[in-house]
């Protein structure tokens, strides 16, 4: 699904990544570890183009969205992105926050339809081709609904039915990184970025959070994570890269990673965090 | 001071059987509708100018953009604002052929004068602003002009409501400089009532007085309105 080829980033003279090769297809969990600084969360950022890489591909889908020709919104919404300090939108309610995206997407469609259409007969005046109307299934109150019916569902999922309609800001660590999964999959995503998710949780809240995202590995959802929870790589992952100095030194199933590492470097890595 | 009572009355009289009231509330009107029509093409502009601003400069158009931003800002706040209205009015205006009347160009030059200046205020009302919200809303696949409609400029607004108060209450006192271009406001309406009774101390008295109340309204409102933006903050 995704094939990372050759990827590299620098920020000004400081090369982060340096020819990153890798492979995604759909289902994997792959879970990427390395030491602070190594790059792994430029890696993933420059998966959905948050920072733009420098050189090499990403084909997602078919499309390589390195390309700065591309338009990365429409490719974006295809992958949804957990960030280790959530970044939910604080002057917007809970379930705004989950309706917001997919909402404003499809409404965005549908006036694109509804314009198409109405243009039509001075659009075809110049065409040799005619064009023929869209069609327009839905209005807008009707995208309203379904969203919201969605997003309740998935409140309802983790539990915080009772919170739709609270601010952010009166949400525990946990909580608020549950929304914002349950935020990404509300857009129905292909895949799902996770950079470092748990790390700027109080201890006993990284478990519900771990819960969850084990319940979405169950149900097929391909993910990417970068992580610290070793633990959670070995059960959860069926892939695990680790990254330093900004290339992939070694790769496997998390039983030959953990049981058998090759690489020194990444043998010194566990030894200091397992 | 007993000539004070007589002062008074002269001012009274002046001010009601000489119609000097009409005069008043002629000029209070224009006062509060250029304030306000300069506030609020103020913020269309300055909102602009902010994003344009803070957009990622990697290709041309957002930097030739940035550099016409500057200038402009650059000139109005490099100039005063009486200038402004004289060139739009005895230079501009001609030149163009068009016709408008001091209360339109004053509402217009106060707008563009303002935007120059909210513009910096909203930059960095936008940069108060946690850029994760920018990412989080990029990483759903909304563009960058949705995602600052939507998101950040909200919440830039909550942060900057003190001193956009204070942009408005400035630009209330400021509009005493429209008689430049023949404009009615407070300061003309009480000079004609001076000028008519020979006494210019009640009037001016009367005219500091008005201009304190609306300033105090104005906080007043302002501070209603940040306690109702304040909601997302509060914890209930």
């Amino acid at each position: 699904m995704i094939d990372v080829i050759n990827l590299e980033k620098s920020f000004g003279d400081n090369k982060v990544l340096n020819g990153i090769n890798v492979t995604i297809d759909k289902g994997d969990i792959m879970v990427v570890i390395g030491p602070s600084g190594s790059g792994k969360s430029t890696f993933l950022r420059c998966l959905n183009c948050m920072e733009d890489p420098t050189g090499g591909q990403i084909i997602f889908n078919g499309v390589d969205i390195a390309d700065p020709k591309v338009d990365i919104n429409i490719h974006r919404r295809h992958m949804g992105m957990v960030f280790q300090h959530f970044n939910l939108y604080n002057n917007k309610t809970v379930i705004q926050n989950i309706m917001l995206a997919p909402v404003y997407v499809r409404c965005q469609d549908l006036k694109k339809a509804k314009r198409h259409n109405l243009l039509l007969p001075v659009t075809n005046l110049f065409r040799k081709e005619k064009q023929t109307k869209q069609e327009i299934t839905t209005t807008k109150s009707e995208i309203i609904a379904e969203a919201r019916a969605k997003a309740e569902e998935l409140l309802k999922r983790i539990g915080l039915e009772d919170k739709a309609d609270v601010y952010p800001s009166t949400l525990s660590g946990g909580q608020k990184q549950r929304v914002a999964i349950v935020r990404a999959l509300a857009m129905n995503p292909d895949v799902i970025l996770f950079d470092e998710p748990t790390s700027a949780l109080d201890p006993e809240m990284v478990g519900e959070v771990l819960d969850l995202m084990k319940a979405l590995a169950d149900e097929g959802m391909t993910m990417i994570i970068v992580t610290h929870e070793m633990g959670f790589a070995r059960e959860v992952a069926n892939k695990v890269v680790f990254i330093d100095d900004g290339q992939i030194l070694e790769s496997g199933t998390p039983e030959e990673f953990f049981g058998n590492p090759k690489n020194p470097r990444l043998r010194d890595f566990l030894s200091k965090v397992l | 001071m007993g000539d004070i009572s007589t002062k008074i009355q002269k001012f009274i009289e002046i001010f009601i059987d000489n119609n000097g009231y009409v005069k008043v509330v002629e000029g209070l009107k224009n006062t509060v509708i250029i304030a306000i029509a300069g506030l609020i093409i103020g913020i269309l502009i300055g909102t602009l100018i902010a994003t344009v601003r803070v957009i990622p400069k990697y290709k041309r158009l957002p930097r030739v953009l940035d550099a016409i931003c500057s200038v402009y800002v650059g000139f109005f706040r490099g100039t005063p604002m009486v200038v402004q209205l004289l060139l739009f009015y005895y230079v501009l205006l001609p030149i163009v052929g068009g016709h408008m009347t001091g209360v339109q160009v004053a509402m217009l030059v106060f707008g563009l004068n303002s935007g120059a200046y909210i513009s910096e205020i909203m930059r960095s009302g936008i940069l108060s602003v946690d850029p994760g919200q920018m990412e989080g809303g990029r990483a759903m696949g909304l563009s960058f002009a949705t995602t600052m409609r939507k998101i950040v400029i909200p919440q830039a607004v909550k942060n900057i409501l003190p001193t956009l108060g204070n942009e408005f209450i400035s630009l209330i006192k400021e509009t005493s400089v429209v008689s430049f271009v023949g404009a009615t406001d407070l300061y003309v309406a009480f000079n004609y009532i001076g000028s008519n009774s020979y006494e210019f101390m009640i009037p001016y008295l009367v005219m500091a007085l008005i201009y304190i109340v609306m300033v105090l309204l104005i906080s007043l409102g302002i501070k209603l309105m940040e306690r109702s933006l304040r909601k997302s903050d509060r914890r209930h």
